[in-house]
């Protein structure tokens, strides 16, 4: 009596923990299908009307603040955009970084080198020209 | 370090590089502004290269040596004559990086998120596509420009027959390719991608004459920020769209300013050939004998001297006989009597806008004495002398006066309402536009014929002669 009882215990036990696994699994799918739903992409990725978002007002930001740059600096705006847009380099990192050596890599290496060309030749060359511009000195009698 | 803490790393060095270009809205804030270009993209690399996914160091440091090393002998030797070539060479240098980013994320998007080879989804692959393209044009875009600026080419503009209506095939064939691209995402694809936005590059500037190279490279500035941004959708890294768009809004209103300086559009600089017809037609209707005054250093020495107020206008004459820093001893001594000595500067006055005003700069012009068109062209009329030194058709009253000009219309720095005009020139040829300058055989205006340089040295001397 008493070991039918335990059996029948035991039997509940395990159903009660097979039921719980389950849940466990059904829960995990929701969270699953909830991320996806919410981005539906890989991680770090936004999506791509908030990347277009960005895109659109940062066009405006531009727009304006380059309209504000005095004409006599735009030689030095050129040159520090030309540095700046070299950020490009982040994606060239991300290839020239991974293990082993392949087509990516070989291709990002390459990419690295070039934008690094550009940030330093752009910022120093940047940096030339503003320190030649110079105010008046006052007039020595 | 995680995607998200990087994202807001990126925030970051975003927020910097408009802050950098903020910074150049007057000489004061410049420098500060270049030192938040810097620290924004070290905060990007710094954060990048944290990443997870950043495990082997060795291709970076690498890559980063040799380029920076190269960039640094670069930047310090470079004359400020060849800034418009050392520019449009690192044009191409942000396209030629944007086709191999693109490139390396094509044969392994796992390493980018984008999934696994060969099954690439189809927005991701528009924006490689569009980024592999422009990036592409922008490279041998810029080495043309590069190559007619630095004048290893002839910088006369290269017509054919039907050029147009190739340049067009070329482009409604790359979008065809594009979207075949997009839909199977072939390497094979991508390759001829690459290799016609190449070719399309080189066509595209071809025919555009090597004066109009200030508009040329501000728009492969201008391309360069945009190939950046569409990168920068692929990896969704804001701090590349953000940067990408700002470059891209920054190159764009420069080609616009430089287009209104010359009273053209920018469809009519593209399409090129500017500067051949003209100017045949004007050398040959050149040759008349209407009598011009000729004048000497001595006399313009003696003219400037007694002045009140000298406007100097320089032009790209200027500088190609280096004679800047012969302009500026001789204000110099023009200040030290007593006159007043300003410089006018006209957009186009060099090969790439603000050209003229670093020229000044390194000759130690002290930058608030030089003033652009809109600024000074009222206080012609109350100067005493103008002296025209390397510039042509920026002063020729042609521009307001005669519809029938290729200039009209053109902005110009108007000279003729000083009391007097010098005109250093080294003949009676006619400017770039091929038209002929009426200012040449007004009563007020004096030809000093000399080379530049030649002239202000002489002018030099003799001012520096009576004054002892």
């Amino acid at each position: 009596m008493d070991d039918k009882l335990a059996g029948q215990a035991a039997k509940l036990a395990s159903q009660a923990q097979e039921l719980a696994s389950n849940l466990r699994g059904v829960a995990q799918q929701i969270t699953d299908q909830a991320a996806l739903n919410v981005a539906g992409l890989p991680d770090g990725h936004m999506p791509f009307v908030a990347l277009l978002t960005i895109f659109a007002l940062a066009c405006f930001v531009g727009y304006y603040v380059v309209w504000r740059v005095t004409p006599a600096l735009h030689s030095p705006l050129m040159a520090v955009t030309n540095a700046v847009s070299s950020v490009i380099i982040v994606g060239a990192l991300l290839a020239a970084g991974l293990k082993g050596l392949g087509a990516a890599q070989l291709f990002g290496a390459i990419a690295v080198a070039l934008a690094a060309v550009n940030i330093f030749g752009g910022f120093i060359v940047t940096h030339r020209m503003l320190s030649m511009f110079k105010k008046k000195q006052p007039v020595k009698k | 370090m995680t995607q998200d803490l990087a994202a807001y790393g990126y925030l970051i060095a975003a927020i910097f590089f408009i802050m950098s270009l903020r910074g150049l809205s007057s000489p004061e804030t410049a420098r500060g502004g270049n030192l938040f270009g810097i620290v924004g993209m070290v905060i990007a690399i710094g954060v990048t290269v944290l990443t997870p996914g950043v495990v082997s160091p060795w291709l970076i440091v690498a890559g980063l040596l040799v380029g920076g090393s190269v960039g640094t002998v670069v930047a310090l030797r470079i004359q400020m004559t060849a800034l418009p070539q050392l520019v449009a060479a690192f044009h191409s240098l942000v396209g030629l990086a944007a086709v191999f980013v693109a490139a390396a994320a094509f044969v392994s998007p796992d390493a980018f998120g984008l999934g696994a080879p060969g099954k690439i989804k189809t927005a991701s692959l528009i924006e490689m596509g569009l980024g592999t393209a422009i990036g592409a044009v922008t490279f041998t875009g810029s080495i043309v420009a590069f190559a007619k600026l630095q004048g290893l080419v002839s910088g006369a503009p290269l017509i054919f027959r039907g050029q147009h209506l190739l340049n067009a095939l070329l482009g409604v064939a790359l979008v065809a390719l594009l979207v075949w691209f997009a839909m199977r995402g072939h390497p094979a694809a991508f390759i001829l991608l690459i290799v016609l936005s190449l070719l399309l590059g080189f066509l595209l500037i071809l025919p555009i004459g090597g004066a109009d190279m200030p508009v040329v490279v501000s728009m492969l500035n201008s391309y360069s920020g945009w190939a950046a941004a569409g990168i920068g959708f692929t990896l969704s890294n804001t701090a590349l769209i953000v940067t990408g768009a700002l470059v891209g809004a920054s190159g764009a209103i420069l080609s616009y300013i430089m287009c209104k300086g010359m009273n053209r559009s920018i469809f009519n600089v593209i399409l090129g050939g500017f500067g051949t017809d003209a100017a045949g037609a004007a050398a040959a209707a050149g040759k008349n004998d209407r009598p011009v005054k000729a004048g000497s250093a001595e006399d313009a020495a003696f003219l400037m001297q007694n002045a009140g107020s000298v406007i100097i206008v320089p032009g790209y004459g200027m500088a190609v006989a280096q004679a800047q820093h012969a302009l500026r001893e001789m204000s110099d001594l023009l200040k030290k009597s007593g006159v007043t000595v300003r410089y006018a500067i006209h957009p186009v006055a060099g090969r790439m806008p603000g050209h003229m005003n670093v020229l000044l700069a390194e000759a130690n012009v002290p930058y608030d004495e030089v003033f652009e068109l809109d600024d000074i062209n009222r206080d012609f009329a109350s100067t005493d002398v103008a002296f025209v030194i390397g510039a042509n058709d920026v002063t020729n009253p042609a521009a307001k006066t005669d519809p029938q000009s290729a200039i009209y219309g053109m902005p110009i720095l108007e000279v003729d309402r000083a009391q007097t005009v010098l005109f250093v020139k080294r003949g009676m040829s006619s400017g770039y536009a091929g038209v002929e300058n009426e200012l040449f055989f007004r009563d007020n205006t004096m030809m000093l014929f000399a080379d530049a340089k030649a002239m202000c040295d002489a002018i030099v001397k003799a001012l520096s002669g009576s004054s002892h």
